[in-house]
C-alpha cells in the first residue's frame, strides 16, 4: 500500500511532515475544521434550485471579486501587519466565495462554463475564471479601482457591515449549507468590520491629511452605496422560499451602525448622487463598471490560458 | 517628523498561548500604535495558522532585561550545583506537566 501513489494521502500527509507525528506541538496550528462537515448537502424540493444557484452566484461573486481588490494589497500596504492583516480579510472573502460557488454549481451545473474533456479544473474554480464579465453578478461597489488606503478602509467598513447584516440572517436559511456558510462567515466579517471601524476612526481624527484623504475616499465609494440595498428578482424569490435575505431589509441596521462610526469619526454621509443603471441593468444583473474588464483580465488570464491545468 | 507624529510606531513583543499550551510563548514582536492594535496586529500575524488561545502584548520598552554582560556573574555560579535540581525523587507516572 506504501508504494501506491495516493494524492488524498499526499494531500493529508502536509502537516504530519511538519509536526513530525508529534500533535502536542502546536506551533503551526491544530485542528483545522471543514465549515460543511456534516451539513446535509441536498437541496430541498420546494426549494427552486436555479433561483438557489443564482442567488449564491451573488454572494459569492462579491467576496471573489471584493477578495481580488484586497489581494491587491499584498506587498504594497502601508506596513507589514497591515499587509497580512488584509490578505488575512482578503483570504477570508476568497473562501466564502468557493463555498458559494461551488454550492451554486451543484445546484444548477448549467451555469458552470464548459471546459475541455478531462479538464481537472473543479467547478467553483471554472464560474471563477471561465465567465464572461456580463456573467458576473456582483454589485459594482466590490470591483472600483483598489485606490489608496483611506478608499480601502471606507470600502471595507461598508462592505463588511453590509455583509454581516447579510450573513447574520442568513444564518437562518432553509439551505443547510447555505446557513453554514453564514454562520462561519459571521465570525469572519466581525473581524472585518472590527478592523475597518478602528481604522476609519483613526484617520478621522488622525491628521489633517489623514482626514481628508478619508473624506475624499468615502465620497469616491459612496455613489454605489444605494445599490448594495436594491433587491433583485432573484434575491426577492430567495428571500421568498426562506434561503435568501432580501438586501433592502437589512439597509436600515446597516444605516444606523455606520451612522454611529460617522458620528464618533466626526464624519458626515457625504451628499454625492447615486451612480445610475447601465441598461436598465446594474452589478446583479451583469452590467459592470470600466474597472470590472481589467480586474478579470487579472485575476483570469493565467486560469484561462490552461483550461486543463492542474494548480 | 512635525507636530508630535512619529516616524515609527513603537515595538510590541508578542506571547501566544497555544490550543494545548499551558503558558504563554514569546513569538515574535511587531509595530503597532497602541495597545489595542498590538493585540489586531498580534491576532493577524501571528495566530494566521490556527496557533492560538490566547495573546498577550507588551511594549518592548517595558520589557526589563539582563545584560550579556552580567551573564557570567548572574548565571554562571548555578552551573556546577547538581542538588538543586529534584532529579533525587520518583515521580509519580499521574503527575502531569512535569
Amino acid at each position: 500500500m506504501s508504494h501506491v501513489h495516493d494524492h488524498d494521502a499526499d494531500h493529508r500527509s502536509v502537516y504530519d511532515g511538519l509536526l513530525g507525528g508529534d500533535d502536542s506541538r502546536w506551533a503551526f496550528g491544530t485542528d483545522f475544521e471543514d465549515p460543511l462537515a456534516g451539513v446535509d448537502t441536498t437541496i430541498a424540493d420546494d426549494v427552486d434550485a436555479a433561483a438557489l444557484a443564482q442567488y449564491c452566484l451573488m454572494l459569492g461573486d462579491d467576496a471573489l471579486i471584493y477578495s481580488h481588490r484586497l489581494s491587491q494589497w499584498a506587498s504594497n500596504a502601508p506596513d507589514l501587519e497591515e499587509d497580512i492583516a488584509l490578505s488575512n480579510i482578503a483570504l477570508d472573502l476568497l473562501g466564502q466565495a468557493r463555498l458559494l460557488l461551488a454550492r451554486a454549481a451543484a445546484a444548477d451545473a448549467s451555469l458552470v462554463p464548459v471546459l475541455p474533456a478531462g479538464s481537472p479544473v473543479p467547478a467553483e474554480d471554472a464560474l471563477a475564471f471561465f465567465r464572461d464579465e456580463s456573467a458576473f453578478r456582483n454589485v459594482r461597489f466590490v470591483e472600483l479601482d483598489i485606490g489608496d488606503f483611506a478608499v480601502t478602509i471606507a470600502r471595507l467598513l461598508i462592505f463588511s457591515t453590509y455583509r454581516l447584516a447579510l450573513m447574520q440572517g442568513l444564518a437562518a436559511s432553509r439551505d443547510p449549507v447555505l446557513s453554514a456558510i453564514a454562520v462561519k462567515g459571521t465570525k469572519e466579517l466581525t473581524y472585518h468590520r472590527d478592523y475597518a471601524a478602528r481604522w476609519f476612526l483613526t484617520l478621522a481624527r488622525g491628521t489633517d491629511e489623514s482626514r481628508r484623504r478619508l473624506l475624499v475616499a468615502l465620497a469616491l465609494v459612496w455613489p454605489l452605496y444605494d445599490e448594495l440595498f436594491r433587491t433583485h428578482s432573484i434575491e426577492q424569490t430567495a428571500a421568498h422560499q426562506g434561503v435568501g435575505v432580501d438586501p433592502a431589509s437589512v439597509h436600515d441596521e446597516v444605516d444606523v451602525l455606520l451612522g454611529r462610526v460617522f458620528s464618533v469619526s466626526g464624519v458626515e454621509r457625504p451628499d454625492v448622487p447615486a451612480t445610475g443603471a447601465v441598461n436598465q441593468g446594474m452589478g446583479r444583473d451583469g452590467r459592470h463598471t470600466e474597472a470590472m474588464g481589467r480586474l478579470l483580465a487579472e485575476m483570469q488570464v493565467v486560469a484561462r490560458a490552461h483550461p486543463s491545468g492542474r494548480w | 517628523m512635525t507636530d508630535g507624529v512619529r516616524d515609527e510606531w513603537p515595538l510590541y513583543e508578542i506571547f501566544v498561548r497555544g490550543k494545548r499550551g499551558l503558558n504563554h510563548v514569546h513569538v515574535g514582536s511587531l509595530h503597532a500604535a497602541d495597545d489595542e492594535m498590538a493585540l489586531l496586529h498580534a491576532r493577524d500575524v501571528y495566530t494566521r495558522r490556527n496557533e492560538g488561545v490566547s495573546i498577550w502584548a507588551v511594549r518592548a520598552d517595558l520589557i526589563v532585561a539582563s545584560s550579556p554582560d552580567e551573564k557570567d556573574p548572574l548565571f554562571a555560579p548555578a552551573g556546577d550545583k547538581v542538588y538543586r535540581h529534584p532529579t533525587f525523587y520518583v515521580i509519580p507516572d499521574d503527575v502531569p506537566h512535569m
